[in-house]
């Protein structure tokens, strides 16, 4: 977690980009794709994608390692809409109760493009945005309350250090004899113990922090802001980019006669 | 709102309180009462007196962080900053607590320092200044303090790197009145002086107020110029000498020669005083060997998965072997990061060596198997009893009784030792009291009881004594000489060395971590 978030080293361009900017940008992406169930609008915007990741300081080695998950669970969610999805056209494979037709792999190709396009823009985003930054433009640009933008910051920092909270209360646990193995039921019941022990704990952290906070004065009515968010000729690029890529994949969808709307 | 410019000079802060007290939302009784105190400023005060007396209490009020409108916590008297209530006065005074990771705010070593300043409306470039300066004073950006680059990440630094950088924050506000909350408690020799040092480096600069609580007084002594103990048990009745609240109020020497035999007796780590324990009676010759570890590699991360590759985690510290044998004691000592804790861990069977073998005796393992990791748990608390640092974590019910009754139940043997411990540990007041409202003190006794419960051949340990006053140092380490003469092994991490002292046994000392290089362990009798 703490490693994931840590975007220091990474001296690409849209680093330099105000989130916000790219968050429109991703928005804008998200919005199209959402609206379509075809696939050639879901390939256009993964292609342009790709050739984002130099930009973003993303390769296809580090997307892997940290999105494989993500990854897999899009073909797994493809291959089953293949399969369940109504048929038409011709049945390709015919299992029982499950077939593939033509349509039926359409759809599920379709399915499974769409999640990674959707979801490629917002790891970009996260891969190339300090979420310091993040904070930042989302307070002094977007004008959200700075209050809650900064008191979500100081909380993230506190969920890396509850993932090793969490492993030292399992071993302390199983020092007094909570034991991870037995039923089901057993075990559920320990991980709810441990899971008690780790809100306790997350309580503290969270109060001492809160303490520490408001002892540097946080709470009050002014403040100023140390790192200034700006826009620069950049974020009209990145805003713009969004923009050809939602744009583009509509027109290419339209003119090759596959765009379909969600609800149709 | 005070004026921001760089060269105006910090004014120090005076403090004043008046029959002042508070009482905690949902308490029936006060934290403090009847508090009456003037700090001048500019003095240097440090705080004492028995866990209970309301010391972090008074330094919270002073921060001007205690309590809200809406609750139904009280205060009575009066306590003024300069002659204003703290809570009007943001950023006059500075709080830095106990728990280093709680210190930090945000996550790069700039923007923390920044935080406290932006918070002050303070301008922009002046901030930056700001926080140049006072990373300078606290020596985090000499090559010795590490050097550090405003965007260094925070959660890479070290303990005593954090209080650092917490009082740099400080610093940033310029406040007339730094608050110091046992802020080196959870630190390692070398991190105590770190900060220290600092604090006084920056004092000296800043002319500021000072207040600091903390057991340990020699660490302080020389750079305060006042010492304040407070009346324990809060309530101030009863007081023979002096006002309600406060029982000594003196320079340092003075007190510490006055009141030295008192100080001793409500635990204060007196300067030069190390409280008297239980030697040792019985010197074991070659005992019985019970558990073993061989070349062993540790690390607390588990094999992570990057993709199809499953990647082996980068051990903390390679090659160490080890021997634990009934009634002794084994000492693990090292710098911090050097695996200390991790290897006691691993020993303890609660964590799987990267590479080598820990191996327990047929003596130990009774039927249960060589590996201790792949124990089941009541196996493995009948057998090795670890006691983690922070108690909390291992509390697993809503009493004291209960919890210690926990392992003898899950047994099904083992309940009439429970009296026994209670007597012996001092918790049989408590029996009903809920752990996590217990003070730091009993709940490390507690700890050590509920462990001890399942009647375990190997205990260990890890920095059992941190943050502990002298009383319960003396009845810890007094007891575990007893564990060990009844045949007991004590395995215990610690940079204590006069806790290593009294338990006596040998030493594994863990060097610093060389990166993919295999380190050499010396092991020698303490």
């Amino acid at each position: 977690m703490r490693d994931a978030l840590n975007i220091r080293g990474n001296h690409a361009l849209l680093t330099h980009a105000n989130p916000l900017a790219k968050f429109v940008a991703v928005f804008l992406i998200s919005l199209v794709l959402a609206l379509s169930i075809d696939w050639v609008s879901a390939t256009t915007a993964l292609v342009a994608e790709l050739a984002l990741f130099p930009l973003a300081g993303l390769t296809i080695r580090l997307l892997w390692q940290r999105a494989w998950p993500l990854i897999i669970a899009a073909a797994i969610g493809g291959w089953s809409t293949a399969i369940v999805a109504a048929d038409s056209g011709a049945v390709l494979r015919d299992v029982g109760l499950w077939s593939i037709s033509e349509g039926s792999l359409e759809l599920g190709l379709g399915f499974m493009l769409r999640g990674l396009a959707i979801a490629l823009p917002a790891i970009l985003l996260m891969t190339c945005t300090d979420p310091t930054d993040l904070a930042d433009a989302l307070a002094q640009k977007a004008k959200l309350p700075h209050r809650f933008v900064l008191g979500s910051l100081a909380a993230m920092r506190l969920v890396g250090l509850m993932a090793e909270e969490w492993q030292t209360i399992g071993m302390a646990r199983r020092a007094r004899g909570v034991g991870s193995q037995g039923s089901p039921f057993q075990r559920l019941k320990a991980t709810l113990g441990q899971s008690f022990g780790l809100l306790v704990q997350a309580v503290r952290r969270a109060s001492r922090l809160a303490v520490t906070m408001e002892a540097r004065g946080f709470g009050g009515g002014q403040r100023t802001w140390a790192r200034e968010s700006t826009y620069s000729m950049l974020d009209v690029w990145v805003v713009l980019g969004g923009l050809i890529i939602g744009a583009g994949a509509v027109l290419t969808a339209v003119g090759a006669g596959t765009w379909s709307f969600v609800w149709r | 709102m005070r004026t921001t410019e760089s060269s105006s000079p910090v004014r120090p802060a005076a403090i004043s309180a008046e029959g002042w007290g508070w009482r905690h939302a949902g308490r029936s009784v006060p934290a403090i009462h009847g508090l009456d105190l003037r700090i001048e400023p500019g003095e240097r005060v440090l705080l004492l007196g028995p866990s209970g007396a309301g010391k972090s209490t008074l330094l919270h009020a002073l921060a001007g962080v205690l309590g809200d409108e809406e609750d139904d916590s009280d205060e009575s008297g009066s306590l003024l900053i300069d002659g204003v209530a703290p809570r009007g006065q943001r950023g006059r005074a500075g709080l830095m607590q106990q728990d280093p990771e709680t210190q930090v705010v945000l996550s790069r070593v700039g923007d923390d320092v920044a935080f406290g300043a932006e918070n002050l409306a303070v301008p922009r470039d002046e901030i930056w200044s700001r926080v140049h300066e006072a990373l300078d004073d606290v020596g985090l950006r000499t090559a010795a303090g590490g050097g550090l680059a405003l965007d260094h990440p925070t959660a890479a630094l070290s303990g005593g790197q954090k209080q650092r950088l917490a009082l740099a924050g400080i610093l940033a506000m310029r406040p007339g009145l730094i608050l110091l909350d046992e802020p080196t408690a959870n630190l390692d020799p070398a991190g105590v002086l770190e900060v220290r040092d600092a604090v006084s480096r920056c004092l000296d600069k800043t002319g500021a107020t000072l207040v600091v609580v903390e057991h340990r007084v020699s660490v302080w002594k020389d750079l305060v110029d006042r010492i304040v103990v407070l009346q324990p048990g809060s309530a101030g009745s009863g007081s023979k000498t002096g006002t309600p609240g406060v029982l000594l109020d003196g320079p340092p020497d003075q007190v510490l020669s006055e009141a030295r035999t008192m100080l001793m007796a409500a635990g204060v780590w007196v300067p030069g005083y190390v409280p008297a324990t239980r030697a040792r009676h019985i010197q074991p010759g070659t005992a019985q060997l019970l558990l073993a570890a061989q070349d062993v590699a540790v690390s607390r991360e588990r094999p992570r998965r990057k993709g199809f590759k499953t990647v082996p985690p980068v051990p903390v510290q390679t090659d160490i072997s080890a021997q634990v044998r009934a009634g002794q004691a084994l000492t693990i000592t090292g710098p911090n990061g050097a695996g200390k804790s991790t290897f006691a861990l691993t020993l303890a069977g609660l964590l799987a060596p990267v590479d080598g073998r820990v191996s327990a005796a047929v003596e130990l393992s009774e039927g249960a198997g060589i590996d201790p990791f792949k124990w089941k748990a009541d196996q493995l608390i009948s057998r090795i009893g670890t006691v983690f640092q922070e108690p909390e974590h291992q509390f697993v019910t809503g009493k004291v009784l209960d919890e210690l009754m926990f392992g003898p139940k899950h047994l099904g043997h083992g309940e009439e030792r429970v009296d026994e411990l209670l007597e012996r540990l001092r918790l049989t007041h408590l029996v009903d009291a809920n752990p996590y409202t217990l003070s730091g003190g009993e709940k490390r006794r507690l700890s050590v009881a509920t462990v001890l419960a399942a009647h375990p051949k190997v205990l260990v340990l890890d920095e059992p004594t941190f943050g502990q006053d002298a009383n319960t140092w003396a009845e810890l380490a007094s007891f575990l000489s007893e564990l060990l003469d009844a045949g007991t092994a004590v395995v215990s991490v610690t940079h204590d060395q006069e806790f290593s002292a009294v338990l006596g046994g040998t030493e594994l000392r863990l060097g610093p971590v060389a990166q993919g290089e295999s380190t050499h362990q010396e092991a020698g009798a303490a």
